[in-house]
Parts: C-alpha cells; structure tokens; sequence
C-alpha cells in the first residue's frame, strides 16, 4: 500500500485535547463545589449521562458508529460547560433536557462535531434560560451556615437594584445586597472564577487554545467596563465585578474559545474575542438579562464565517502576487 | 572571510522536529560496490524523458551517454558502470506515483571501464555557454530532491542574477547526505560554487546552512580559506528552513511572489550536493554517474551514507547495511516528512534520491483514523505559507475548486506540517494533492476542448468559406456570361469567326511549293515564267467573268 503521510509518531489528539480541557476545569470546579456545594456534581453527572445517551441515540438513528464520536470526548465537554453554567440548584429535568437539546440541536442535526455554526453549550443554556426563566435564575448561596439556600449572583441584584432606581454605592451599601460582593467580585464566585482563569492559563500555556480569543475577550471587556465605570460610577460595576462575577472567566477560556464555531483565522479570532466582550458589556449594563455571555457568544457564531472571510492572512508570496 | 552578521528573517510557522540525524553521521561515506545490475530510468528529473541512443545487446562504458537529453527540459543519462545492456523496458522506479517507468537495464561486467574524460584546469577560460553546455552534457539534475535540470537553472537569460544561494539546509529529520558532503567534500562544494556563480554572473554567493550541521560548517568554512567571495550564514534548525521559497526569505527577507520563479527577483537556488557534481563534471569531466544516498531508520542496523551508482537496485544497499527486509514496514525515499513510499526494493537509486529510510515494524505508526476537522486552527500556525489548511481542507472535501483557490492552494509548498500537527489526523496535503491534480486536470481538459472547440469553428468556417466562394465563382461566370450575349458579341461566335478567317489567311497565302525547282537552267525558269504569265492572266480573266456574273 502506497502511503505518502509524514512517518512522524502522531501526538495529537482531538480526545487528548479534550482530557485537557477536562482537567484544566478542575480548579474552578472544587471551587464552585467549596463554596456551593455539591449540586453542581450532580448536575455535571446527569449531563454527562444525558450527554452520553443521546449522541448515542442520535449516532444509531444516523447509522454512524459510536465508538469515534463518543471517544472524542466532545459531547462531555459540552455537557459539563452547561452543567457549570446553569444554577447548581436546578431541578433535574433542566440539565437533562438542557444536554439533550444541545446535543441534539446544537451539534448532531448539524452534522456532528466540526460541523455545528453555534456552541452546542450555550445554545442550551439560551434556550433553557428563555424556556425556563425560574429556574435559571434562582442560584445557591453561599454556604456559610444555614441561613439561606438562594441568593441572587451580584449581576442579578445589581440589575434589580438598579431597576429600582437605588445607584451602584447604595446598593452595596446595603449590608444585605453588599454580602454579596466578597473581596473582589462576588462572594464565592470571585475564587471560582479565579479556578477557571487558572485552568484557562494552563491550556493558553500549553497551547491547547489559541490565545487570540480570551486575550481579546478579556483586555475589550477591561477597557469598556473601566471607561463606562470612570464616566459614571453610580451606573456602571466596575471592571473587577465584570471580570470576575459572572461567567467571564469561564466563557473566555473555555467557551468562546470552542474552536468549531469560533473564528479560525489569527486576526479573526482578535475581532472575535472581542466582539463577544462588546456584546458582553452591552447586555448587562444595558440589556434586559443580568448576565449576556451566552447571548454574546451565540450572536459572534454567527459572525464567525464572515469573519473569516475578511481576515485572511496574506499567504507567503501573496505581496507581490502576479497572479 | 565576511564577518558582517547577516540579518535572519523568521518564516511563519515550521516545527521543531526530531533531528535522528546523528545516527548516519558517526561514519564516513562508503562507497557501494558495483551492483549486478543497474536499473536506469529514463526519467530521473523534471521534464521529457530521456531518449534511449544504444539497443540492448549494446556494450556500453562507464560515463558513456546511453539516452540523450529529448527537448529543452530534459538531462541526458550515462551508464553508470561498464557492461552489458540487456533490457530497455518498464520496471519499478521511486516515484510518489507509484507507477513504472522505462528503464536502461546494464548487467554490469565489474571492470567498471569509464570513457577518457576531459576536465578544465580553469573554467574561467570557457564562457559560461561553454559551462552549461558541459553541465547538460553530464546529466547533472538538481540533487536536493526536484531534479530540475540544472543548466536551466544556471542560465539567468535576460534577468541579472543578484545573489546565488546555496541550500544546505537540509533540513528534514533522517538526511544527513548533504551535511556528510559537506564535511568531506567541502572544496568541490566551494568551487562548484564559484562556477555556478561564473556561470550566472552572479554578484554575491551565500551558502546557507542550518545551525545544527557545526562539523558540515566548519569544513566549508576551512575550505573557504579566507577568501570572501562566498558568505556562509547559519540559518536556524526549523523545518521547513530548506524549502526554497523559505531559505530565500531567511536569508534575503524577500518573498518570492506567487507564481513566479526566483530568477525574477535575481536569486537563484541551488542545493550544495549539486554545487559538487557540478565541480566534478567540469574540472574532471565526470558526468553524474554517482550520488550521496543517507541509509537509514530504525531498520538499518548500521545507518549511514553510501557513494552509489545511479541505478543500484535499493535492495543491494539494504543488504549491503546488513538489514533484514522482513522486518522492513515502510521503506521511504527522501525525508519522513516529504518522501513517499517505494513501491517495491528493486527499484534503484536515481539522480533525485537522496535518502533510504527504512522503518521497522516494531516502529510502525498505525493509520489513524480521521476525526472531523474541529477547526482548531493548528495547522495554520505552523503552515511556512502562512495558509488557512483547515480553510483549504473544506473546501477540497467539498470539491470547491475555484473557492480553494481563492485560499491560495498552488502557495501549499506540501511540507507535512499540518499533517503532523492535526489532532484529528486528517490527511491534508493529500486533500490538497488532490485538489491540485484534479485542478490541473480540469485545465487540462478545458485546454483540450478549447483547442477541439477553435477547430471545429474553423472547420465550419472553412466549409462556408468554401461555399461562398463556390457561390461567387458561379455568379461571376454567369454574370460574365449575361454581359457578353447583351453586347452582342458572344465569344464562341467571334472565335469561330477569327477561325474561319485564319483557316481563309492560311488557304491564300500558302501556295503549294513547286516541286523540283533547284538546279534549272535558264532555258527552263524561262519556260516556268511563261507558264505563270498564262496562269495568271487566266486567273484575271476568270475572275472578271466571275465579277461580272455575280
């Protein structure tokens, strides 16, 4: 048999990249465990299963074999982004149907894994979080004894104070609402988010995510958030709430950086990552939602294509083309 | 010698591979005995195949031309030891295509009889003509693997040549043929320089060679001596540092456009192994009857470099480095990054192989499977045409050819390295082989149905024509025909007429000669005078009685 491959030992994998990004979950995840409890690993179990069943469903429907498509690992990555995106005290049905629908209609109605234009993960959360607004928004408290068993994230009660006329100072002002807020951004959330920007670093170092889209995601998102911040305190969270209290650190390294529905393009990626920040920042200062992460990276799928088009790196020997 | 530290230009993308390099390198080169039989392919180069000049049964010397260069593009091919030719037929030859090609088959006789051989004690005193033409004559290709005929490359036409640069980059992991050269030949590599650089009028002759070859470099630089005509300059040790495009902008920051060759920027390319055949042809007057070959992989037991004759069947270098091929897997000529499977052992060695590589089955790489393209973007940051693979790979799968190109496929310099770093093991420089043959093939046919096209409206064009003229040759006759009966005068009455005048002309004036007229006496001219006289007066008086009457 004639074979023309490079006789080079093969190193990468799309499963391999897929354990890593498993791992790099970890610290974020026994945060989130620390501070909120076990729920989140029930939710991440059922996902995973639900996951897991219905890819395989879906795979024996298409007549396609199982075993590559459930190896890669693709469909648990998936289903635990979501499960670490919704409440952690969601009733059971939301995870499962949530997983189902991402799997389903995010990915395999599409053609299976490379071929989906939206984030499988954050297509289920929207729809779960239009369908089910009740249970999406009602979040564990911080377990530091026994007084409570919900509380709002510090974006929601911001949002509804705001709502209320009551500026940003007053409002954490107030010993209730201020509780809230831990040392930096968000009390509990803060060190979760700080598990997700360490598991984040660890794939940009070892090059397991391109560095284009949580570099640009997050210096946008810095920039926007200080401008708005210093032009009006009272009106805008600061830069540190935005960075650190709410899905940011977890939608920019492990999220927006799903490379099948991102930019593929160097340059593309920049305006990609950016793009979602943009979208970020608007919905939650001005939008109806308290968080818009997830809206933001659906909308940038969207652009992605286009985005690619007009960000083609100039091959080599391009310049002086005589074509 | 030029101490000035040239600038280093970085190409995007390239990988840091395995060198396995020291492995051939620990022993000198062999020189492999002379094989039974050689095997020798019309087609060791790029362009027309050889054409064979002896038959079989023909005896033939060692150096003695046996198929001449066939148009332009071509190289001329020797026996490469004296013996016997005993077939001229189809046989296995290395080539990615898998496919045979005529060879010349010698059954050699070992008394390795070479014909007289006239070298040059200073080329300088030949004109660079002169250089090419000895250059062709000795069937010299280029030796770093393309194979394009090499006087072609030395003949800078109406372009003026700025630098020519030698490429000892050598920079696939496994060939050390090139630096094991250099280390031992290191003045046929100077001086072959400097006749390629008489050759093209070069100004300037930079030898670039990768940093990791301290033994190749330190050799040349002792063969230099000091003289300052030629600049050595270390390139560093990436691959793919010795593609031509990428050591031409490593070392002078030009990009050679799309679709245009070197020359048009005043650079020319050449691999150092050629600089020293070339060397050898012209101061020795020896064709390219032998090349540097690396033996190696984790199935020689004794890697290293070998001197053979062009046309020495791959199996007798195998056994000859002791190696068992049942425990072969994959026998590779040319790198593990760019080389291509052999089709079988007997092939031989031609101008272009510079490396056996040879794999054993406890090192196989099983095939893996592809996964989806995730889109990961992998393959473009190590792409030195700084491409989009996984852009052209979607659209190869999908057969968009005209969108593939918009992406810039005919730039993809096939050098492995998105293969390698793809993490789900999609084949992509075949994808894009694929692509570029179908494309060529699609131009092709197109060429050849606008040439059938153009002759088919010639054709029909030609008929009307045909017609027309027809047409306007039968109105003219009739026209013509029309006009002479309206002036009354038709041309067959009036020949008729001129004729009967003429017949009329003929009949008065020719009167019979009279017979027996020469020697008469007087007495009997006057006698004929009188009988005229009789006539004639008969004649009038005829005449008026007929004018009266009528």
């Amino acid at each position: 048999m004639i074979r023309s491959t490079p006789q080079v030992p093969v190193t990468h994998s799309v499963s391999k990249l897929m354990l890593h990004v498993g791992y790099a979950l970890i610290p974020g995840t026994a945060a989130y465990v620390w501070f909120f409890g076990i729920g989140v690993l029930v939710q991440i179990a059922l996902a995973c299963v639900t996951a897991l069943v219905t890819e395989s469903l879906v795979l024996g429907l298409r007549k396609r074999p199982l075993a590559p498509s459930l190896r890669d690992g693709s469909a648990l990555v998936t289903a635990v982004l979501l499960a670490l995106a919704i409440p952690s005290i969601a009733p059971w049905w939301v995870i499962v149907f949530g997983t189902a629908f991402a799997i389903v209609f995010g990915k395999q109605l599409y053609g299976g894994l490379g071929y989906n234009p939206f984030n499988p993960a954050m297509l289920g959360y929207v729809m779960l979080l239009i369908s089910f607004p009740l249970e999406m928004t009602t979040w564990p408290a911080i377990q530091n004894g026994l007084d409570a068993i919900t509380a709002a994230t510090p974006f929601d009660a911001l949002k509804t104070q705001l709502g209320q006329g009551v500026n940003i100072p007053t409002a954490i002002a107030n010993p209730e609402i201020g509780q809230l807020f831990g040392m930096l951004a968000g009390a509990g959330w803060e060190v979760v988010s700080l598990g997700f920007l360490l598991g984040g670093l660890y794939l940009l170092v070892t090059g397991r995510i391109a560095w284009q889209i949580p570099v640009a995601m997050l210096v946008t998102l810095t920039v926007l958030s200080t401008v708005f911040n210093l032009i009006d305190p009272t009106r805008y969270a600061d830069p540190l709430l935005h960075l650190f209290g709410g899905a940011t650190m977890l939608g920019a390294f492990f999220i927006a950086t799903d490379p099948v529905s991102a930019a593929t393009t160097p340059r593309g990626r920049l305006f990609y990552g950016a793009g979602i920040a943009v979208f970020t920042f608007v919905i939650r200062s001005w939008g109806g939602y308290p968080e818009g992460l997830a809206f933001a990276v659906l909308l940038m799928n969207m652009a992605a294509p286009t985005i690619d088009h007009y960000t083609r790196p100039l091959a080599f020997g391009e310049r002086g083309d005589k074509h | 010698m030029m101490q000035t530290i040239r600038n280093i230009f970085h190409f995007h993308g390239g990988l840091q591979l395995d060198e396995h390099k020291s492995i051939s390198t620990s022993k000198p080169i062999q020189d492999a005995p002379i094989p039974s039989m050689l095997v020798l392919p019309l087609l060791q180069h790029i362009g027309q195949p050889a054409r064979p000049i002896v038959n079989v049964g023909d005896k033939v010397l060692k150096g003695q031309v046996i198929a001449e260069a066939d148009g332009r593009v071509s190289a001329p091919v020797h026996a490469s030891s004296s013996g016997t030719v005993i077939a001229i037929e189809p046989r296995d030859v290395p080539h990615a295509s898998g496919l045979k090609g005529v060879c010349i088959v010698i059954e050699t006789d070992g008394h390795d009889n070479a014909i007289a051989t006239n070298g040059l004690t200073d080329f300088t005193t030949v004109s660079p003509d002169d250089i090419r033409a000895r250059i062709l004559e000795s069937g010299i290709v280029g030796l770093g693997g393309a194979g394009f005929p090499s006087f072609i490359k030395l003949d800078p036409g109406k372009f003026a040549v700025e630098t020519l640069i030698l490429n000892a980059a050598e920079c696939e992991p496994y060939i050390t043929c090139d630096d094991m050269l250099m280390r031992e030949r290191a003045e046929d590599v100077i001086n072959g320089a400097r006749i390629m650089q008489y050759a093209l009028h070069a100004k300037h002759c930079i030898i670039g060679i990768e940093d990791n070859k301290i033994d190749a470099h330190a050799a040349l630089q002792q063969a230099l001596a000091g003289s300052d005509d030629i600049e050595l300059v270390r390139v560093p040790s990436r691959y793919p540092a010795g593609g031509e495009k990428q050591m031409i902008y490593t070392l002078t920051g030009k990009q050679v456009p799309s679709h245009t060759r070197p020359l048009e920027l005043g650079i020319i390319c050449h691999n150092v192994g050629t600089a020293a055949a070339v060397f050898r042809a012209i101061m020795q007057g020896e064709p390219l009857v032998s090349r540097t070959v690396t033996l190696t992989g984790s199935a020689i037991p004794q890697p290293r470099n070998i001197q053979v004759r062009i046309g020495t069947p791959i199996t007798e270098l195998l056994s000859l480095c002791h190696a068992n091929e049942d425990d072969i897997d994959r026998i590779m000529i040319g790198g593990p990054m760019m080389g291509f499977d052999l089709p079988s052992s007997d092939a031989p060695v031609t101008k272009t192989c510079n490396c056996v590589l040879a794999t054993h089955k406890r090192d196989r790489i099983a095939p893996q499977a592809s996964m989806p393209c995730i889109r990961c973007g992998e393959c473009a940051n190590v792409c030195p045409a700084n491409l989009l693979p996984q852009q052209l790979y979607w659209h190869a799968r999908a057969q968009e050819f005209d969108h593939i190109q918009d992406y810039h496929l005919f730039d993809c310099i096939e050098c492995g390295c998105c293969d390698v770093v793809c993490p789900s093991h999609i084949p992509l420089v075949q994808f894009f082989r694929f692509a570029k043959t179908t494309i060529w093939q699609q131009e092709r046919d197109k060429e050849k149905s606008d040439k059938a096209r153009v002759r088919h409206e010639f054709r029909l064009e030609r008929l009307e024509r045909e017609k027309q003229e027809k047409r306007e040759r039968h109105n003219r006759k009739k026209a013509a025909l029309k006009k002479d009966s309206e002036k009354g005068d038709d041309p067959k009455k009036a020949a008729i007429l001129a004729a009967m005048k003429r017949v009329q002309d003929k009949k008065s004036t020719a009167q019979p000669k009279p017979k027996n007229m020469d020697n008469l006496t007087a007495e009997q001219q006057e006698l004929i005078k009188q009988a005229d006289k009789r006539r004639a007066d008969n004649q009038t008086a005829e005449k008026t009685e007929t004018d009266k009457s009528s």
